[in-house]
């Protein structure tokens, strides 16, 4: 029996892992932005490196813990959903990545005058990131302050939705950008970060549907 | 010696058919969803139908014994055929049935053919009593459940644990619902052997293995048997088409059948409620199919009432009335060929 729950201790351990992976992703893409946008490239080339090292992890305690969940047994009839869970929680990590390696592949030069609507933009999206993280880890632990953080991931996904709006009309009716190439990679940047607070609120509907069939 | 395991093959069939239906009462879901692996299922389920048979199962052997004494070996085997044989056609035909509702009509058929009469108020006793095990079990699963989801929401642990506590959780209550299986339902199956047992008691230090305890023995390892060899698929149905339930649910549905099936079986419990000058409970074998239904019903309730097939319980009263005419008419058309056939006394 002390294996069973030795297992149980070692799992939960790893899920946990796996939440701050995404957490500190979250962390690392919000600095990220920052550094671009104050135009210190060195800073960002690390925050570059640090995030694939999360996501790297990320996907390694992801494989880890479906193996256990499958060669154990744990967890029968709700294992489906938390592995469908941690997969789509892992789409967040792969999001914060690939959208500061288009700005370090694009280098999309950004008006200053655009920095503070850009900025608010990616805090609305992470807070709405954190707010997953603390939604899943009320989930695994069967807790049912879950509706709280759900909502919460609402509410941060709608700003961020709103920002999105005012920041693309703000670009297209800009005169300091000239050419409607530029304007149409900057409108994509901004459908990028806001991409991100997208991903956590499709995890936060699963979410909210696992916690309901949950309830015994 | 062969012509005695003969005249006992019949009452083991019943309890191997018993062993492969009803085990999957106490672990279909458990197995069936694929908390607890079929092998440790039939371990703990074969030790605890036998102990529970062993220790427990004089109580209502009893009762049937007052309902009518069979005194006649062929009789006896003859009366255990048509009531297995009554469970065997009626599974067949899909139609809801029990050991102890069959039983109860072979024995009547048998105080019909050997002239005797049958004691009205045990009769009494008993249908009350079928009556009662839904509705108990129902009522039981009601309080349970609340008591559960309290008790899940309380603890704050997380779902990987409470999975396996509930796997433990499963299985324990698993021991104890085999343990009330063997209790309550062993004198379908030998029953009507003891008042004519074959053995003799032994004493051992100071313990003594009566006669009924050894044709128990017998009959508990029958039911093994049939857990062992046939349970596994009626398991797998059981668990993943007849009913979903989560696992905690499931528990709740076991214990409390479990628990009817306790209450109507224990001594111990009677001459406890008995000596405190309370009501005791009937000690009647009692059908643990309809048990879990009533279980599952007061789940239903529990959570608010919405889809509960009701029509299942209309299906379980029919059972109550044609279960056991049909086996008390097999037993007398039996036992007619038994003595006039092939020449073997039926009573005395």
């Amino acid at each position: 029996m002390s294996i069973l729950f030795g297992k149980a201790k070692n799992i939960e351990a790893e899920i946990e892992q796996f939440f701050d992976k995404i957490s500190e992703a979250g962390l690392i893409f919000s600095a990220g932005i920052k550094d671009y946008l104050d135009g210190d490239l060195e800073q960002f080339h690390n925050r570059i490196k640090d995030i694939n090292k999360q996501e790297g992890e990320a996907d390694n305690l992801r494989r880890e813990i479906r193996y256990y969940l499958y060669t154990k047994m744990l967890i029968p009839e709700s294992r489906g959903d938390v592995l469908g869970l941690l997969e789509t929680s892992d789409n967040v990590i792969d999001t914060t990545k690939t959208v500061l390696s288009h700005f370090d592949i694009e280098t999309p030069t950004i008006p200053n005058s655009l920095n503070s609507e850009f900025l608010k933009l990616t805090e609305s999206a992470v807070s709405a990131l954190s707010s997953l993280v603390k939604a899943n880890r009320a989930f695994f632990k069967n807790s049912n302050i879950i509706h709280d953080y759900i909502h919460k991931v609402h509410f941060h996904e709608h700003e961020a939705d709103r920002i999105e709006e005012k920041l693309k009309k703000i670009i297209f009716r800009s005169e300091e950008i000239d050419s409607l190439a530029e304007k149409l990679q900057l409108r994509d940047f901004v459908t990028y970060i806001s991409g991100l607070a997208d991903d956590a609120e499709d995890v936060a509907e699963r979410l909210s549907v696992y916690s309901i069939k949950r309830s015994i | 010696m062969f012509q005695l395991f003969f005249l006992l093959s019949s009452g083991l069939f019943l309890g191997w058919s018993l062993g492969a239906n009803d085990a999957a009462n106490i672990f279909g879901t458990a197995v069936g969803t694929k908390m607890i692996q079929f092998r440790t299922a039939a371990i703990v389920g074969s030790i605890f139908v036998v102990l529970g048979a062993v220790i427990s199962g004089a109580g209502t052997t009893e009762t049937l014994g007052k309902l009518g004494a069979v005194n006649a070996l062929p009789g006896a085997f003859t009366v255990a055929l048509a009531a297995a044989l009554t469970v065997l056609w009626m599974t067949r035909l899909k139609l809801p049935v029990s050991t102890s509702q069959s039983i109860v009509g072979a024995i009547i058929g048998w105080n019909l053919y050997a002239n005797l009469p049958t004691d009205y108020s045990s009769l009494t006793k008993i249908v009350t009593t079928w009556v009662l095990c839904p509705l108990l079990s129902a009522l039981f699963a009601f309080l349970f459940f609340f008591i559960f989801r309290f008790g899940v929401s309380r603890m704050r642990c997380s779902i990987i644990r409470l999975d396996a506590y509930t796997r433990l959780a499963l299985i324990v209550v698993g021991a104890f619902g085999a343990y009330s299986l063997g209790a309550n339902n062993i004198a379908n199956v030998m029953g009507v052997f003891v008042p004519i047992s074959p053995f003799e008691t032994t004493d051992i230090l100071s313990f003594s293995f009566t006669s009924a305890q050894k044709l128990f023995l017998l009959g508990g390892l029958a039911i093994a048997a049939g857990i062992i060899t046939y349970s596994h698929k009626v398991m797998e149905t059981v668990g993943s088409n007849l009913y979903k339930l989560s696992p905690v649910a499931a528990l709740v549905v076991v214990l409390a059948s479990s628990a009817v099936l306790f209450l109507f079986a224990s001594e111990g419990l009677e001459f406890w409620l008995a000596s405190r000058g309370l009501p005791t409970f009937p000690l009647v074998p009692v059908s643990s199919s309809q048990a879990v239904v009533g279980a599952v019903i007061g789940i239903g309730l529990a959570k608010g009432g919405r889809n509960i097939n009701f029509g299942v319980l209309g299906r379980i009263s029919i059972g109550w009335v044609t279960t056991p005419i049909t086996s008390g008419l097999l037993a007398y058309i039996l036992l007619f060929v038994v003595q006039n056939l092939f020449l073997m006394p039926v009573y005395n």
